[in-house]
């Protein structure tokens, strides 16, 4: 198994796309700390953008890759290897390689220079997210064999969640506005894992005074280790759920 | 000629001489080796007019009453240490000074409101370039007139992890007309300066800090002037309530910074004018309810999470010529706020054009963005702050608006940031 992922890992290092990601995400990270002074600003505006590219960069990146090797894993099917280990050593193979580009090009930026909790949370979530938004790009993968429509849905996986999913939300929350409803803005947040990953890192920041009662509440669960152990368990949850279900469908699908 | 006129002129000194004596007493020397060794003892042998003057060293003493018109002088600072037992000082005559005094130790107590200086029914009572430390009240002056409270320093406790109703008002005055606040240190304490029913006075030059509740808090004073304040890292900044022409200039409020934290919070309050303040750094610089017929002129509002909430309940008031930079929201409403009239303001936010290059921008620009309508009307909203969503919503709305308040409009926003010519800086190097 290891053998896959060490080739996986060789085969994406050399199409250069993820050099030029780490790249990318170190330029923005140590522009954005030498631009404001501040490193409590510059971790608030990497944070926009962390949430931003990293998903949409992970999720298409991970689908056209997996639709690039699927001769190589054509190939691997016809060896004596069970399905699961060979989807399993793909899916480590493409996440870690961009969780390493994510922790070179914003993590040792960050190291440098606003090295603190909050950071550690940034540098977290980013890790988390990268890893959810390769899974769901498999899931969309292997739903079909067409690549145009599996990187559709990806772009809408990535659309919806970036998006959508907090435009209805807050359409929700306006038609209810009578009702309390910060117990309901939590378990909607928690169903994001990108508006579950921002309020993590949110809320250990200055801004956090503005949210009032709302960001209290969530300060009162998630400020604990407790909660931030559950946060960061339900970000687990999203990797693990889309990776499951991919993976039982690729290992029962007719290649 | 010369000769006849010497004995003349001695005459005439002596004379002189005495009369000064008549006119300002005896001076009655406090310290350890002196004819009195405590306060007390001074006071009660003191006729009116006379000086007490209290030398260097330490004096265990409270409840004392300064019962007639005496000046109370500390010469290299003596300390007179209450204890913890009760009230240090009771001022029940007019014409008293207080000058140069340590006083500390007043403990916490829930039945009466000890302070290290009480003046009760009194007028013309000067308390003076004092120092006040760890107590419960530090100067509370009821029902007095023509008082004047200057150049003091007043330091409570360590208030983390205190309560409210533990904690006492640095300078508290209750019925107080024409007074006098100036140059005075307070922190520590409940509110750092507290005025009820005090009327025609004047409050400059102080500078409130790190104190519970609020830096500043008055009701029902009409007709003071605030000048040249500072107030930083209070609970809440500055409350004022049900009053009317006040005039607040040249004010900073800065770092007043909390999830229930103001910079100024405005109830119920008219005909009223704020110029030349600085806000910065505060959770909501100024919060206005039920408050009518303000003038709010050339302050800046500097990196507050909200710089102006101007609830539906006020109407007739002025923003003109402030400057908003950098704040989180510049302005929120809860309802369809009229009346309310913004010209020629500088937002930092303002993207439009000026094409006669009158330094006017030529579109007129609308500082209440469609998501800080939607966090009031949906307060758990908020917790989408920072969302991509939230930008793009914004920019929508930027481009064609039609859910945020049509009248809340500034129709004539400055292309540049405004200059105010503020003697601000000034005040603060002599601090």
């Amino acid at each position: 198994m290891s053998k896959i992922i060490k080739y996986v890992f060789y085969d994406i290092i050399r199409n250069k796309i993820v050099l030029g990601y780490t790249l990318f995400l170190l330029l923005l990270s140590i522009g954005l700390f030498n631009l404001s002074g501040n490193p409590d600003k510059a971790i608030l505006s990497l944070l926009n953008l962390v949430l931003l590219t990293v998903p949409l960069i992970s999720i298409i990146f991970a689908t056209t890759h997996f639709y690039n090797s699927y001769e190589f894993i054509e190939l691997l099917v016809a060896q004596p290897i069970n399905r699961k280990k060979i989807f399993l050593s793909e899916y480590l193979g493409v996440a870690c390689s961009l969780a390493g580009a994510f922790i070179l090009g914003v993590g040792v930026p960050v190291l440098l220079f606003g090295a603190s909790i909050t950071g550690l949370y940034l540098m977290l979530t980013g890790i988390f997210i990268t890893f959810i938004f390769v899974a769901m790009a498999f899931l969309a993968s292997v739903i079909t064999r067409d690549k145009a429509k599996g990187i559709g849905i990806a772009l809408l996986l990535w659309f919806y969640f970036a998006l959508i999913y907090d435009g209805i939300v807050l359409f929700i929350l306006y038609t209810f506005a009578d009702y309390p409803l910060e117990n309901a803005t939590l378990v909607l947040t928690a169903l994001n894992p990108i508006d579950l990953g921002r309020i993590i890192v949110l809320l250990n920041l200055d801004v956090s005074a503005l949210m009032g009662y709302t960001g209290a509440l969530y300060k009162s669960i998630l400020g604990s280790l407790w909660g931030i152990g559950l946060a960061f368990g339900l970000l687990l949850l999203w990797i693990v759920v889309p990776y499951i279900s991919s993976s039982s469908i690729f290992s029962r699908r007719d290649l | 000629m010369k000769d006849l006129n010497k004995p003349c002129f001695i005459f005439l000194t002596f004379i002189l001489l005495l009369t000064v004596e008549v006119a300002f007493g005896a001076t009655l020397k406090v310290c350890k080796t002196c004819a009195y060794t405590s306060v007390k003892q001074a006071i009660n042998k003191a006729k009116p007019g006379d000086t007490i003057l209290i030398e260097a060293g330490n004096y265990k003493e409270y409840g004392i009453e300064i019962n007639k018109p005496l000046t109370i002088l500390g010469r290299n600072k003596p300390v007179i240490d209450g204890n913890n037992k009760g009230q240090i000082m009771t001022v029940t005559a007019s014409n008293v000074t207080i000058e140069g005094l340590t006083l500390k130790n007043i403990a916490t107590s829930y039945r009466q409101d000890d302070a290290a200086i009480r003046v009760i029914e009194q007028s013309n009572v000067r308390i003076l370039n004092n120092i006040i430390l760890n107590t419960y009240f530090g100067i509370y002056l009821q029902n007095s007139d023509n008082c004047v409270v200057k150049g003091n320093i007043v330091s409570g406790k360590d208030i983390t992890g205190l309560n409210e109703s533990a904690l006492g008002n640095a300078i508290h005055l209750w019925y107080c007309d024409n007074a006098v606040i100036s140059n005075n240190k307070v922190e520590g304490h409940r509110d750092g300066i507290y005025l009820e029913f005090v009327k025609d006075s004047e409050v400059k030059n102080n500078l409130s800090r790190n104190n519970l509740r609020y830096g500043l808090h008055f009701m029902f004073s009409d007709r003071n002037v605030y000048t040249h304040n500072t107030f930083r890292k209070n609970g809440a900044g500055v409350a004022v309530m049900y009053t009317r022409d006040i005039r607040m200039a040249h004010n900073t409020f800065e770092d007043n910074w909390g999830a229930a934290s103001y910079g100024l919070l405005l109830k119920e309050i008219t005909n009223s004018a704020i110029y030349n303040n600085r806000f910065s750094r505060n959770t909501t610089a100024i919060y206005m309810e039920s408050s009518s017929r303000l003038d709010i002129q050339q302050n800046d509002f500097d990196k507050n999470g909200w710089a102006i909430r101007l609830l539906s309940s006020c109407t007739e008031d002025t923003f003109k010529l402030n400057n908003f930079t950098g704040n989180s929201f510049d302005v929120s409403t809860n309802g369809n706020s009229t009346m309310n009239y913004f010209k020629h303001n500088y937002w930092d936010k303002y993207s439009g054009y000026d094409l006669d290059k009158n330094l006017v921008g030529d579109v007129p620009y609308r500082p209440v963005s469609l998501y800080a309508m939607l966090v009031e009307r949906v307060p758990p909203s908020v917790m989408f702050m920072r969302s991509f969503m939230v930008d793009m919503l914004d920019n929508i709305e930027k481009v064609l608006p039609s859910f945020i308040p049509e009248n809340l409009v500034d129709e004539q926003p400055m292309m540049r940031k405004i200059k105010h010519d503020n003697d601000r800086k000034l005040t603060q190097n002599l601090r």
